[in-house]
């Protein structure tokens, strides 16, 4: 039972965390090259084009919900088992979401990034 | 990629290394924090080493904010990753720490993973559905439509 819920908490945790980092990096797309950006129109115009992107905030929210859940699960299942398992299974999640959600051109060479630092991640904190 | 580029992708790993580890050193000294105490988490705030920890994951977190601005997810992300295996080098030249072998192995396949990454290109996701509803933005704040076009069409 106890189980269950850990491995629960840590699927809160990937998809909470999938969800923050596809809706920010969408957010900072649409807000465009921040270099160029600040080059042209100034600091104020670059913060104010992050403040006022709604997918910013949710992926602020979503960040954060994240953070919790995995206060949560740290509180039922072991570090060494949630911190890596949840850390590896949001890299593989971001892979498939970033393909799906934010069309990026997910080739072989980024998949097998993927694979690889996700199982260096899990072996580096096992 | 430009250098500056460069530098920002040195942030977003050596900030959020940076930062976990003093995280996680002042968390340690600040003892345990239950869901049931919570006010705990406002007294750890007062540690200087969280409180310098709290600093540099905002720096980081400006960085990567910066970064996926230009990047793609499935490109920043692995330079993350890459901070793990400086915690490891830190613990073990710095720190004299012991790194087991499987470490090792995690660390090769990281830094492998990040090799594999940034030999290609550092953008691949399309422009056109995000370029309408910025030009409308624009035109609505004033800003020249020539800037917005720039943002755009960067490949």
């Amino acid at each position: 039972m106890k189980g269950a819920y850990t491995w629960g908490g840590i699927l809160v945790v990937v998809f909470a965390s999938v969800v923050g980092d596809i809706l920010l990096a969408r957010a900072m797309k649409q807000v465009g090259d921040v270099h160029a950006l600040w080059r042209r129109a100034g600091l104020w115009t670059v913060v104010s084009r992050i403040l006022g992107n709604s997918n910013f905030f949710l992926g602020v929210t979503a960040m954060a919900v994240a953070f919790f859940s995995l206060l949560f699960a740290l509180s039922w299942g072991d570090v060494s088992l949630v911190a890596p398992a949840a850390a590896s299974l949001t890299f593989i999640g971001n892979a498939f979401a970033a393909k799906i959600f934010l069309h990026e051109r997910v080739d072989r060479r980024r998949w097998i990034a993927a694979v690889l630092v996700a199982t260096g991640v899990a072996l580096l904190a096992g | 990629m430009t250098f500056r580029k460069y530098l920002v992708l040195a942030g977003v790993t050596v900030f959020a290394a940076a930062g976990d580890a003093m995280l996680s050193h002042g968390m340690k000294q600040a003892g345990s924090v239950s869901l049931h105490h919570l006010q705990g988490v406002i007294l750890a705030v007062l540690n200087p080493w969280v409180a310098v920890g709290i600093l540099l994951l905002l720096a980081f977190f400006a960085s990567y904010m910066n970064a996926l601005s230009w990047a793609d997810l499935t490109y920043v992300l692995p330079a993350t990753s890459l901070g793990y295996v400086l915690l490891a080098l830190v613990a073990k030249f710095a720190l004299q720490e012991q790194v087991s072998p499987m470490r090792w192995l995690g660390i090769a396949l990281i830094s492998g993973g990040v090799g594999f990454v940034a030999g290609g290109p550092a953008l691949t996701s399309h422009q056109e559905d995000n370029k309408s509803p910025l030009l409308a933005e624009d035109a609505r704040n004033g800003v020249p439509a020539e800037e917005v076009g720039s943002g755009g069409v960067r490949r």
